[in-house]
């Protein structure tokens, strides 16, 4: 394979596939560079409702459908696959990647989307798939009749917390703070629900069980003081952080680690474009990952047809 | 019913028994097609050509069929998809839950089989 492109993309994503389409249909030698599947948050939504122009569509089959839109145009996709190195100065560009080998390229787009925020507490790795997950609607149903956690404040925890007690006979959504960042209604439908109860201004700090989790520890914020929860599971639904590890010291990041670009998707670094949920912005949805994505792409299209 | 996947799909725990008898090394990835197993199935469709002497397949979860998987003994702690199997001269020798890296797995493809 030529390993010499126009443009590549860092991340499979919305916004690094619709990148990839504008770039390919511009007739630009474009390369997409994935560290999973392609889709990336996408595919764990089970059902996008507003999406325009569609009525309804799964997650995985609208990432599906902008992958095949990609490689139709042209564009080359490897997906898991790892950074070795990464050297983004300079007119050429370049990056090595795990069993691929190292490509060059004129620009770069990082659309690296962002990833589950996880607790970080003893325990969380041990007992990941055997009572705690990151999805509820993949693992909902493992907790039939079950006492569950939901931890979290914000609009999916409390959307999936109501949507766990078709499972679950008791949800308990254990939160930091003393109110929920959610919007009105989630909050309402979730206090309106008699499945579920609250425990605010705690966090859990350990996970105990055996074969399978089975009892938590909680910290009060206010108090300090500790309690132990006997549980079947932890929902852990507390936000994504950035994939930008990759980035550190190389483009400019807030102190969120998101990277900082101009309304054109331009970093701090000449043809290094950023788009998507890995960058400083305020609304995450597929569609403000795909509008970034058009625009970094026309961008791109436009600084390398200068360098031409 | 099948899963939407390049794989080998295993249909009945049959046939499955049938592909366990026949290759010696066997990685049998048990899901659905949801964010949690979906990054599973492209890394064993990315490493199915690397591995020659290993059996790739999935087998959808919510198949009575799946029963065999599902109700092994290895799964018995196991409330994540998918239930990833492998399998050596038909018996189990490592089983995962939930979502898996690359580097995961090929830690387990090599130390379990070889390459």
């Amino acid at each position: 394979m030529e390993n010499n492109f126009d443009v590549i993309i860092l991340g499979g994503g919305a916004a690094g596939l619709t990148a990839g389409i504008y770039l390919s249909r511009a007739k630009m030698k474009t390369l997409i560079i994935n560290e999973g599947t392609a889709g990336g948050q996408m595919v764990l939504t089970h059902e996008i409702a507003n999406y325009p122009g569609v009525e309804s569509i799964g997650g995985y089959l609208l990432g599906s459908t902008m992958r095949q839109q990609a490689q139709t145009f042209g564009a080359t996709i490897f997906n898991n696959s790892k950074v070795l190195s990464l050297d983004l100065t300079g007119d050429e560009k370049s990056i090595e990647i795990a069993r691929k080998g190292k490509f060059t390229s004129k620009a770069f787009i990082l659309a690296t989307g962002g990833r589950s925020r996880p607790l970080n507490v003893p325990g969380e790795d041990t007992f990941k798939g055997r009572g705690i997950s990151y999805c509820a609607t993949c693992d909902g149903d493992f907790f039939q009749d079950k006492e569950i956690i939901v931890v979290g404040g914000g609009n999916s925890a409390l959307e999936e917390a109501v949507s766990l007690t078709k499972y679950a006979k008791k949800v308990t959504i254990v939160h930091q703070f003393n109110h929920f960042q959610a919007l009105e209604h989630y909050i309402d439908e979730a206090k309106g629900n008699p499945k579920i109860n609250f425990v605010m201004e705690s966090e859990i700090v350990e996970f105990f069980g055996d074969d399978k989790l089975n009892m938590v520890k909680i910290e009060n914020m206010k108090t300090h003081e500790f309690s132990e929860m006997n549980i079947d599971g932890v929902f852990i639904l507390i936000g994504y952080i950035p994939n930008t590890d990759v980035f550190e010291g190389i483009v400019e990041l807030t102190n969120r680690k998101e990277i900082i670009t101009t309304r054109d998707m331009e970093t701090n670094i000449p043809g290094v474009f950023a788009a998507g949920d890995c960058t400083a912005k305020k609304y995450r949805q597929v569609t403000t990952a795909v509008a970034d994505g058009t625009i970094s792409g026309l961008a791109a299209v436009e600084y390398v047809s200068n360098k031409k | 019913m099948t899963l939407q996947t390049n794989l080998t799909h295993v249909e009945t725990a049959a046939s499955l028994e049938k592909m366990l008898q026949e290759n010696e090394n066997v990685m049998v990835c048990c899901g659905r097609m949801g964010p949690m197993c979906v990054p599973v199935y492209g890394i064993m469709e990315e490493l199915e050509s690397e591995y020659a002497n290993v059996k790739f397949a999935d087998m959808l979860f919510d198949s009575p069929e799946a029963a065999i998987i599902r109700n092994n003994p290895a799964c018995a702690s196991f409330a994540g998809l998918p239930f990833t199997m492998y399998y050596k001269n038909g018996e189990v020798v490592k089983a995962t839950t939930s979502i898996q890296s690359m580097e995961q797995v090929t830690d387990i493809l090599d130390t379990q089989f070889g390459k």
